[in-house]
């Protein structure tokens, strides 16, 4: 058996140890959580977080179940499953060697359209948002100037269309 | 009104007269509170005998168990009983007191993550931060731990909180939108599953825990349907053993009937259980031709280990009767022919070519009680001699680790049992090795004065061990020997206050069993049994159900060396 790459949605309430119990399911399972995000939904008190896990395929259904039984989880979407959008951001600075360099960075960032957010002498800080194949299409024409250092933060994703399948349900009462 | 006294109230809202637990001083608050309170306290020894005896006073009765223990090590002790009932869907509240909250976090006297340690052996747990939010925590983990697969929820309040003063309400509403369980199962799974059934020319049912709160359900399903029915470790009472019907255990150390049918079979119905691999044995070789049906409130348990070709997820009292109403008497005759035939070529048998064996101090309990007591047992081969000779009748009354099983679990389990179950006889079998792991609760049966008798199958090695190396170690005994240094468990009992004899021969023991389960108060029989004796059949771990070593159980085994009993 191999290992699969599945990206997943996972709905919560905001409570302190929850991102402790779903990965700790993953650990015991033997999933290796490759990015993470966590952030705050439309919902007050609920907070979507988006998993990128390698593990075996056939495992995986049985990491879903779990994960639906911790009692602060809402709702479990395997995005491998379901037509979806996911996006990331990346944050990378890339060494400016010459004023040629310069130029040609800059042109291959427009293609890329990579926003410029810090100028400095010798580096160039861009933000990249995409898709992972775009991320690392970006990185290897950077890689050649000399990538200084980059920060990215992880999968997000939602299903496409009109799909209800994450709507959630209001909370009442503040978290414990 | 503090938070401590509001924790008592909560918790008397929820019908709460009774908790088991050990005071220390991060819940010396509560501890205070309780001196006014109606709610009943029973001091044990050591807090895992508490959480046991909340465990099993759930198991007995039905009604949530509920233990006390303090911060750090009272905490930490908790960790074994609340796994337990983890393991065996058993549900506990359990309350923790710990260091306040400025201190959390800083290493202080007796502090513990307590929320992080206990969070993988519980079904939910909270930290309380404020202390309005009592009264709502404490509702909750009722409901979380008494609805849907039951299972232990901790609760950990600080000792600031218990301090503080309480001004909430104690109307609240729970609020859990991510715990909805499915009680109700589906239409037509439900028919998909009748549809199988109906075509199935060799079925049997198999029940597991989940089937003590069902019981009526179970047995008037196998009555109507006609369908043979193997009870799990777990399950056992749940259908009761002396009915025809009744195949035994599966399994391990189950019966041959019992695995003959799975394999021979080709439908399993099964019924609020898991398929613990200590009941599958090597899965590839599990029922190879069975159609699986299987129903669990727990959507995660379904094609877990074995495949369910038909899942139903919902409550058995749900699903069973309805199930029921859709199918007529099995025409099942020449499958309960081949049954009836292995029921008759492998009874349960032991020699009696010693002064005393293990079997018959078990069957000699079963006689004399007439199978009507609450029976709780150590882990080992007592654990599985009691599961094959003394399968209780009712349900709830066969108390056993049986998912995580823990060494240690009985006597307390027998302190807890005999609280759920007022006039009841409460006969606790153990074995020399497991007893000493919660001996200190002899102070609490002698307190109390409980009915429990406590039977030690004393052979003076741990016996299931020793059992796996004399077949599988090549008879390199290690670490088994415990004779040489056991304590005279009557002594030890005599000065606990306890009445207490060392058996050695079957005559003491015929003579004195129906007197112990007369006195109804405690009693300890000290029963000196053979070494050796091992549990039989037997699926090597690993292996398949149809590769049982039979042991004494063979039909035509020589018994030169002494009689054999059919039990």
């Amino acid at each position: 058996m191999s290992a699969v790459r599945h990206v997943m949605s996972v709905t919560v309430r905001d409570r302190p140890g929850v991102l402790v119990r779903i990965a700790s399911l993953f650990a015991r399972r033997g999933f290796n959580i490759e990015s993470l995000s966590v952030a705050q939904s439309e919902e007050p008190g609920i907070s979507r977080t988006t998993f990128v896990v390698t593990g075996e395929d056939a495992t995986l259904e049985q990491v879903q179940k779990q994960l639906q039984k911790l009692i602060d989880v809402i709702k479990v979407i395997d995005h491998s499953q379901a037509k979806s959008i996911d996006r990331e951001l990346m944050l990378i600075k890339v060494a400016v060697q010459s004023p040629e360099a310069r130029v040609e960075i800059r042109q291959i960032a427009q293609d890329f359209r990579a926003r410029i957010v810090d100028v400095a002498r010798h580096a160039l800080v861009f933000e990249v948002t995409g898709d992972e194949g775009k991320m690392n299409a970006f990185i290897e024409q950077m890689r050649d100037f000399g990538i200084i250092e980059l920060i990215r933060t992880g999968r997000v994703a939602l299903p496409r269309g009109e799909s209800d399948a994450q709507r959630l349900p209001s909370v009442r009462s503040r978290a414990a | 009104m503090n938070g401590a006294e509001a924790l008592l109230k909560a918790l008397e809202r929820q019908g709460v007269d009774l908790v088991f637990g050990h005071p220390g001083g991060a819940i010396l608050p509560v501890y205070d509170a309780l001196y006014d309170s109606p709610i009943k306290h029973v001091l044990v020894r050591h807090e895992q005998a508490g959480a046991h005896a909340a465990d099993a006073y759930y198991r007995a009765s039905g009604r949530v168990g509920v233990c006390f223990a303090t911060s750090g090590p009272g905490a930490t002790n908790l960790v074994t009983g609340l796994a337990t009932a983890q393991m065996d869907s058993s549900a506990v509240v359990a309350v923790t007191g710990n260091v306040a909250s400025s201190l959390i976090g800083t290493d202080a006297f007796q502090e513990a993550d307590v929320y992080g340690i206990t969070g993988p052996v519980t079904k939910h747990n909270y930290l309380i931060k404020n202390v309005e939010d009592i009264p709502r925590v404490v509702a909750e983990a009722f409901h979380i731990a008494a609805t849907g697969r039951p299972g232990p929820v901790l609760i950990d309040v600080p000792k600031d909180i218990q301090q503080a003063e309480f001004r909430g309400s104690f109307e609240v509403e729970i609020d859990l939108p991510g715990y909805r369980p499915t009680v109700v199962g589906h239409a037509r799974q439900v028919r998909k599953a009748a549809e199988a059934i109906r075509a199935a020319e060799r079925p049997v049912m198999m029940v597991g825990g989940g089937g003590q709160v069902a019981s009526e359900e179970v047995l008037a399903f196998a009555r109507k349907t006609g369908i043979p029915v193997i009870t799990t470790l777990m399950g056992i009472g749940a259908f009761p053993a002396g009915e025809r019907q009744a195949l035994g255990m599966p399994g391990m150390h189950g019966t041959v009937t019992a695995n003959r049918a799975i394999t021979h079979c080709d439908l399993i119905l099964g019924a609020g259980l898991r398929f613990d691999d200590r009941v599958t044995g090597k899965i590839s070789r599990f029922a190879p031709n069975a159609t699986v049906v299987h129903i669990d409130i727990d959507p995660a348990e379904i094609s877990k280990l074995v495949k369910a070709h038909v899942p139903v997820v919902g409550d058995l009292r749900d699903v069973l009767p309805r199930l029921g109403e859709e199918l007529e008497p099995l025409a099942i005759d020449a499958w309960w022919e081949q049954i009836e035939a292995w029921k008759g070529m492998y009874p349960e048998r032991y020699k009696k070519d010693k002064p005393l064996v293990s079997q018959e101090v078990i069957q000699l309990l079963r006689e004399a009680s007439g199978g009507d007591v609450v029976v709780t047992t150590e882990v080992g081969q007592h654990q599985m001699f009691a599961a094959r000779l003394f399968p209780t009748t009712r349900p709830r009354s066969f108390i056993t680790s049986g998912g995580l099983g823990t060494m240690g679990f009985g006597l307390p389990a027998a302190v807890g049992a005999a609280f759920a179950r007022h006039d009841e006889t409460v006969v606790c079998v153990a074995g020399d090795g497991s007893v000493q792991m919660n001996i200190q609760e002899l102070a609490t049966v002698y307190k109390h004065q409980l009915p429990i008798v406590i039977a030690i199958l004393n052979n003076g090695v741990l016996g299931m061990v020793r059992q796996w190396q004399e077949m599988f170690s090549a008879e390199r005994y290690s670490e088994i020997y415990l004779a040489d240094s056991n304590p005279d468990f009557a002594k030890l009992a005599e000065a606990y206050g306890i009445e207490s004899y060392n058996i050695f021969d079957r005559e003491t023991a015929r003579e004195l069993v129906p007197q112990a389960l007369a006195r109804k108060k405690p009693v300890l029989l000290n029963f000196f049994v053979y070494e050796a004796e091992k549990v039989f059949p037997m699926i090597p771990a690993g292996a398949g159900v149809d590769e049982m070593m039979l042991g004494d159980q063979e039909p035509d085994e020589v018994t030169a060396d002494g009689p054999e009993v059919t039990a």
